[in-house]
């Protein structure tokens, strides 16, 4: 598994920590733990975005800051099986 | 609003094509108790609901459904893509293909297309949430069903995922429940739609509850 490979598996565990961890939040709005627990991987994912959006291609609209080409049109559909 | 990100919720990808576990897989797309009907519902049930974090819940399961829907149906697209006729006719795919070649379109596994009947909105959230933590079974029992028919780790892994997320969901939708009993009257949690009645004498517990005893 390259880089590339190895940083997208990467995002998809961290993505998964917090979209499990924000639905437990949704039912128990006060817990200090979760919340804490919630805010260090947030800050994690959102590096690793930008890292991957600059190195290799935008997983996101707002990360794909372009030069001479559209970058976003360009980066490859989920589907085609890039997620590894 | 949504934003979308480019790539999975969980890896898919499938090395051999096979069509037909991909007429059996669809159904998670677009059959009764497919990833469509439950983003469709829990997204059009968040209008009607009187506490936000009831809303809450259904718009944030309602958004992952969606994840999920893209899941499924990159898992027939994988499975579907590069078949030779001969597997098209063989595999008894050839009915599906004459409608829409290898396209992905919203149907059952027997050919019944999707249909917003497969769901419900009755905006009232005792009876939404029930409907919910049923939709949540139905789909894992239907993931547990598929999981019967196949050996092949590449596709049962996705599979098993999308299963365990039912479970986590029921769960939520639980504690949606929970939340929701605990504000209302607890002599008769149906003597009231909290969404549309606005008497709020009858909504606490040391109100009459409205059923003469």
């Amino acid at each position: 598994m390259g880089n590339k490979e190895q940083l997208l598996k990467d995002i998809g565990i961290v993505d998964f920590v917090l979209v499990d961890m924000g639905l437990y939040l949704d039912t128990h709005p006060f817990d200090r733990n979760a919340i804490e627990y919630f805010n260090h991987y947030s800050k994690i994912k959102n590096q690793m975005e930008k890292e991957f959006s600059m190195k290799y291609y935008p997983l996101r609209k707002d990360l794909a800051e372009s030069g001479k080409e559209w970058r976003w049109g360009a980066a490859p559909l989920p589907w085609e099986g890039a997620c590894v | 609003m949504w934003s979308y990100e480019k790539r999975l919720q969980f890896p898919v990808n499938i090395k051999e094509p096979n069509a037909k576990l991909a007429q059996v897989i669809i159904s998670q797309y677009g059959g009764p108790d497919g990833e469509m009907s439950a983003s469709m519902r829990y997204l059009s049930q968040r209008y009607s609901m009187p506490y936000r974090e009831v809303a809450g819940v259904l718009t944030d399961i309602g958004t992952e459904e969606l994840a999920h829907l893209e899941m499924v149906a990159t898992i027939i697209y994988q499975l579907t893509r590069n078949l030779s006729m001969e597997e098209i006719e063989k595999s008894g795919f050839d009915k599906y293909y004459v409608d829409h070649t290898i396209g992905i379109w919203p149907q059952a596994a027997g050919g019944i297309p999707f249909n917003a009947c497969e769901f419900q909105v009755k905006g009232d959230v005792i009876t939404d949430l029930h409907e919910d933590m049923a939709a949540e079974q139905k789909a894992r029992s239907t993931y547990d069903n598929i999981l019967r028919l196949i050996k092949e780790p590449d596709i049962c892994e996705p599979i098993k995922f999308l299963r365990e997320r039912e479970i986590v969901h029921y769960q939520r939708f639980g504690e949606a429940l929970r939340i929701t009993q605990d504000k209302l009257n607890s002599k008769n949690f149906y003597a009231f739609n909290p969404g549309f009645d606005t008497n709020e004498d009858t909504a606490n517990d040391n109100a009459d509850c409205g059923c003469n005893h």
